[in-house]
């Protein structure tokens, strides 16, 4: 899918909430593709807005492409640690529509700012994916520049970043680039875990009192590392938005279309100026918090398999399928693509040198310090004492 | 030369002043220094002048503050956060310590973040708990971030302006018992001729003991030096000015002289600056040393309440005392 402004979304308020058709047992839901793959028309946030998509053919097949490749490309992550070539890999596998959904809403002039998880963003704000591996394969701190991809560092804090984001948020406004349609406007990125951060609770504030425009965008993927959402919160997470003065709105996370229009006409109406709002991606999280964590200690088999069945790109094949939109050929060739681009991907961070022990020392400070200058040179010569021996 | 007569607060007020005006990227954040100009009226008038959008009263939550000051500083901004009182600082400190200390370094020098976060620092006022603390070590022991202090008018002036146009993220203490204190104040001269930043100096030259201290400790160590020459003895006193980096090659060569050293600090002694001053000038001034290097510091307690601070805080018959034990040995 090109960047840029693929389909559209429709913004329009209306008096009463009315949702045409909410997920099962959960009415608050937006939802515009089902887990069978139907279309929903228009769905209705609890504000009244109402959410439609209206992509075209090429664009359908586009997001399917790219949820099928940060599949892929986050699996052979994950198949690199296994084999000892990453030290950690922290995975996205079934948050996928929540990520590209959310980042295909983002126009070029959006700021993001993620956690250590969003490589399907990153790969919607067109960073090599091989960026982050080498966060996780330890050879750097992570290696795109965010100013030119508008899209931060990953942050291990948790909830540390949405600080941030409300402070960059802060400087549109003051830099008088809200109020257009080609406004600007930031997203933080956090989980369900981070919203009892109290970075995350002062960013609800601080976006608030200066109307910054900023959305904030949870995804709730059930547990941190093994807590399970009930030891975060007793209230629907988007109803906190509620609280702190600015509209909240919980979305199908496993649905790219729902999180794309969300997302999209939230990041509008800030870019408008009408300030932040709250996206909770409902969502979840099929693998492990990280590779070494064991999801089989704290949630069972069957709560696992519940979701599987809503599975974020199963959903978009057979819609695809059923509008024929794409046929057999094009499943096939989306697949060679992610089986090509993930060979590449493991054979480049095979590749990937480990860096020059002295180089630690660099980018400490941008004006540097005598210190560690002297610190440097008596490391460097203490490395070269070994030159020639045997170790 | 247009030289005024300023308190140390007023001085810094100035500084703030001319760098708002030099630089529209440069705003100021922090708990009530819009209208009320800060519980110590260091940015008096700065928001009357420049507007809310530069000076900006913020919700009251230290993490806040630094949190937000980061993203602005992504965005191409010069924030200077006010931290309230030092015992305020620490809920900020994970912001501080973890994100605009590491920023540099963790995007592979791709990313600045020129802050300066001012705090108000030491005891003296008789204030209550939380008010009176000096949390220089735990700042300075963190790669990324740089420390400064000042001692008078003057150096509150030039420093301030120096740590706002530096790219480096920069812990500004400022000695709250001395902002009152008067002195000259040149005005005119250029910052790009003025004393380094991150330089020492020697505010009190001497023979006989060297005494390296920072801060509210610097005007103490000069009294005690005038009354160490009543009675004979010349202290060469060291105003260290920054606490990261330490700039010590005034210190070692004084001492490679006197070949005594006595360091003066508020904040306890325990893992102090002290004990980091102690070590390198006894790995650079070994075989110089007649003694010890001896540390007159606050004692490792927290912060006592108001009406025994006299005695908690080192002061003119402390480092005497220190400077007397040095002939000891």
């Amino acid at each position: 899918m090109a960047k840029g402004d693929p389909g559209g979304t429709t913004r329009s308020r209306r008096a009463a909430p009315r949702s045409k058709k909410g997920a099962a047992g959960d009415p608050a839901l937006v939802q515009l593709l089902t887990p069978e793959g139907e279309r929903i028309d228009s769905a209705t946030g609890p504000d009244g807005t109402e959410y439609r998509v209206d992509f075209t053919d090429e664009e359908y097949r586009g997001l399917y492409r790219d949820l099928v490749l940060v599949r892929k490309l986050d699996a052979e992550a994950t198949a690199l640690q296994r084999q000892g070539e990453l030290g950690l890999w922290a995975s996205l596998l079934g948050q996928e529509a929540a990520q590209v959904g959310s980042g295909r809403a983002l126009r070029t002039q959006d700021m993001a700012f993620p956690t250590y998880r969003e490589h399907g963003v990153l790969y919607c704000r067109g960073i090599d994916p091989i960026m982050p591996l080498g966060l996780f394969r330890g050879v750097d701190q992570g290696g795109w520049d965010p100013n030119e991809f508008k899209f931060n560092m990953y942050t291990i804090v948790i909830g540390a970043q949405t600080l941030h984001a409300t402070g960059y948020a802060m400087g549109i406004t003051i830099d008088g680039k809200t109020g257009t349609d080609d406004g600007e406007a930031a997203i933080a990125y956090f989980g369900d875990g981070a919203t009892s951060q109290g970075d995350v609770n002062e960013a609800f504030v601080w976006a608030s009192v200066f109307n910054a425009p900023l959305v904030f965008f949870c995804q709730n993927n059930q547990y941190a590392i093994s807590e399970p959402l009930e030891r975060q919160t007793r209230v629907p997470l988007y109803q906190r938005a509620a609280g702190f003065g600015f509209p909240g709105v919980r979305v199908d996370g496993n649905d790219v279309l729902a999180t794309y229009a969300v997302t999209r006409t939230a990041l509008d109406n800030a870019r408008l100026g009408q300030g932040p709002s709250l996206i909770e991606a409902y969502t979840y999280r099929m693998g492990a918090h990280t590779t070494s964590d064991d999801p089989t200690r704290y949630r069972i088999a069957s709560e696992v398999e519940a979701w599987q069945a809503k599975d974020p790109i199963a959903r978009v094949k057979a819609f695809l399928e059923k509008q024929q939109i794409a046929d057999a050929g094009f499943f096939a060739e989306v697949d060679e693509q992610a089986r090509r681009e993930s060979v590449h991907l493991r054979e480049r961070v095979l590749e990937m040198p480990n860096p020059e022990p002295v180089t630690m020392f660099d980018h400490v400070y941008p004006n540097g310090s005598p210190l560690l200058d002297e610190q440097r040179a008596k490391f460097s010569r203490y490395m070269e004492s070994f030159e020639g021996s045997a170790h | 030369m247009a030289t005024e007569t300023l308190t140390l607060g007023k001085a810094l007020n100035t500084g703030l002043r001319r760098a708002l005006e030099n630089d529209p990227k440069v705003i100021i954040m922090g708990e009530d220094v819009g209208k009320l100009g800060g519980v110590f009226r260091i940015t008096d008038g700065l928001q009357k002048d420049f507007g809310d959008q530069r000076v900006i009263d913020t919700p009251l939550a230290e993490s806040g503050i630094i949190g937000t000051a980061v993203g602005l500083a992504i965005r191409g901004y010069r924030p200077i956060c006010e931290i309230q009182f030092d015992g305020f600082v620490y809920p900020a400190y994970d912001q501080i310590v973890s994100q605009v200390a590491k920023m540099h370094y963790r995007s592979g020098g791709r990313l600045s973040i020129p802050m300066v976060i001012r705090i108000p620092f030491g005891g003296g006022i008789g204030a209550v708990e939380h008010h009176s603390e000096s949390p220089e070590a735990y700042f300075a022991h963190t790669a990324g971030l740089k420390v400064v202090t000042c001692s008078n008018p003057q150096d509150a002036y030039v420093m301030i302006q120096q740590a706002i146009a530096s790219d480096d993220p920069i812990v500004f203490l400022e000695p709250k018992r001395r902002y009152w204190e008067k002195g000259q104040v040149d005005l005119d001269a250029p910052l790009s001729d003025a004393y380094p930043l991150h330089s020492a100096r020697v505010v009190r030259p001497g023979t006989d003991v060297t005494v390296l201290a920072y801060g509210p400790m610097v005007r103490t160590c000069l009294e005690a030096a005038t009354a160490a020459a009543e009675d004979g003895r010349e202290l060469e006193v060291i105003d260290l000015r920054s606490l990261s980096p330490l700039d010590l090659t005034a210190a070692y060569e004084s001492v490679k002289r006197t070949g005594r050293a006595v360091v003066v600090h508020e904040a306890p002694s325990n893992i102090g600056l002290g004990a980091e001053l102690a070590a390198r000038i006894t790995e650079e001034c070994f075989y110089s040393l007649e003694s010890p290097v001896l540390r007159v510091t606050g004692f490792d307690i927290p912060y006592p309440a108001a009406r025994v601070e006299e005695e908690f805080l080192p002061d003119l018959d402390r480092v005497l005392d220190a400077v007397d034990r040095t002939f000891g040995w």
